[in-house]
């Protein structure tokens, strides 16, 4: 141990690089996203199902419309209080989310999850016409 | 351990037991299930329904280019199709063909003028024994058992390109690049989904449009040049012209059973 204070110096730099975001970020967490619905949205108040359930389980229900429209061409959802819903994301969904930005990109963003649907889907039908 | 006579059978009576516990539990635990309202999921009241979707093209009718224009034209501005300049990077869901490229098999050496000079409209055939169905590893494209419609579940598609090469109809188009610029802003069906770099795509035979009861947008376009039916119904009007008059189909001999028939 000959470059004892060299090696130790070293260690305490890389210790202070590693845990950076931990430090820098002391006691405090990103501030959660704030949902915000359109007029339309609010209007609607209640979603295809329940807020708690399409909160938690919005990726299951579009996996299942999306499964259930392309391969087998069923594209009535009936939820259980009976109200019909076409099964589509860029005109049900968006149709009273249009604020795709503010609705959808902020939580995504802040769960660091990165969904593909908008290569393909179109991600502002109303906010053109 | 004690692996006595009386130990053995003891286990083996426990186990016996737990085991037909089991569906008893799971009868329980579904009856309590079913309790709570489940979402029903099913097809619009207005959807068409087929057992075999086939189509009749009077040729006769669609002399020239100019006649073909507004079918093709209505499908890809419906579909987002992409138009792209490069003839390697085209992306087709209907467009035209000579005789002699549309029905190799069927193209001698001399040919009525007629024909010979009449561009023939050519789509996916959506085959009752497809091979492009068969090529696909990820089940990406399926033949839908409801009406026979050869269709394409984009976000499956991984881009192999087996397909294409199994199709022997040259229905099939490859995004080689992402599609969205070469769209024109003002073409841009908000309704339909437009495709990314790296999927395979082709006709659908409007299978949206069906779902709501409207006839392929190709088929309305045509001022009755484009006949739509079920293949299987012996009352269907496509079922009448084949009835009615000599029909051919592209590439027969291979096997692939087209439902796209051409009155020549």
């Amino acid at each position: 141990m000959n470059n004892k204070a060299l090696i130790v110096t070293g260690l305490v730099v890389f210790l202070i690089i590693v845990l950076f975001p931990f430090w820098y970020m002391r006691g405090k967490a990103a501030p959660l996203p704030e949902r915000v619905l359109t007029p339309k949205a609010k209007a609607a108040q209640v979603c295809v199902r329940s807020t708690d359930y399409m909160r938690a389980e919005h990726m299951q229900l579009l996996d299942l419309w999306r499964d259930s429209v392309v391969r087998e061409g069923k594209r009535i959802y009936i939820n259980p209080e009976g109200k019909e819903f076409n099964m589509s994301l860029s005109n049900t969904c968006l149709d009273c989310h249009s604020n795709k930005a503010e609705f959808c990109d902020r939580c995504h963003n802040y769960a660091s999850v990165r969904p593909y649907c908008w290569s393909c889907h179109i991600e502002n039908p109303k906010e053109k016409t | 351990m004690d692996s006595s006579r009386r130990r053995i059978l003891q286990l083996l009576g426990i186990s016996a037991l737990a085991l037909t516990t089991r569906p008893v539990l799971n009868a329980f635990a579904a009856e309590q299930q079913a309790a709570e309202a489940e979402a029903v999921i099913r097809a619009g009241d207005k959807a068409l329904k087929a057992k075999q979707w086939a189509m009749v093209i009077d040729t006769r009718e669609l002399q020239s280019a100019e006649d073909l224009k507004p079918m093709i034209e209505v499908c890809h501005k419906i579909h987002n199709v992409p138009q792209l300049q490069n003839k390697r990077h085209e992306i087709k869901w209907i467009w035209d063909v000579p005789y002699h490229n549309a029905f190799p098999d069927k193209a001698a050496q001399f040919l009525a003028e007629e024909v010979e000079r009449r561009p023939f409209l050519v789509l996916c055939n959506h085959c009752e024994n497809p091979p492009c169905v068969r090529a696909c590893p990820t089940k990406a494209t399926f033949k839908r058992e409801s009406d026979g419609v050869v269709m394409m579940d984009f976000h499956r598609c991984i881009g192999c390109r087996f397909c294409m090469a199994a199709c022997p109809f040259g229905s099939r188009s490859f995004n080689y690049r992402d599609p969205r610029p070469f769209i024109a802003e003002a073409n841009l069906n908000d309704e339909f989904p437009t495709r990314m770099k790296g999927v395979v795509e082709k006709c659908n035979f409007c299978a949206e449009r069906l779902a709501v009861g409207q006839l392929p947008a190709c088929v309305e376009a045509s001022n009755g040049a484009l006949t739509f039916g079920d293949l299987y119904d012996p009352e269907s009007k496509v079922r009448e012209l084949i009835r009615t008059h000599y029909t051919i189909r592209r590439k027969q001999a291979l096997g692939t059973e087209p439902s796209v028939y051409y009155i020549v």
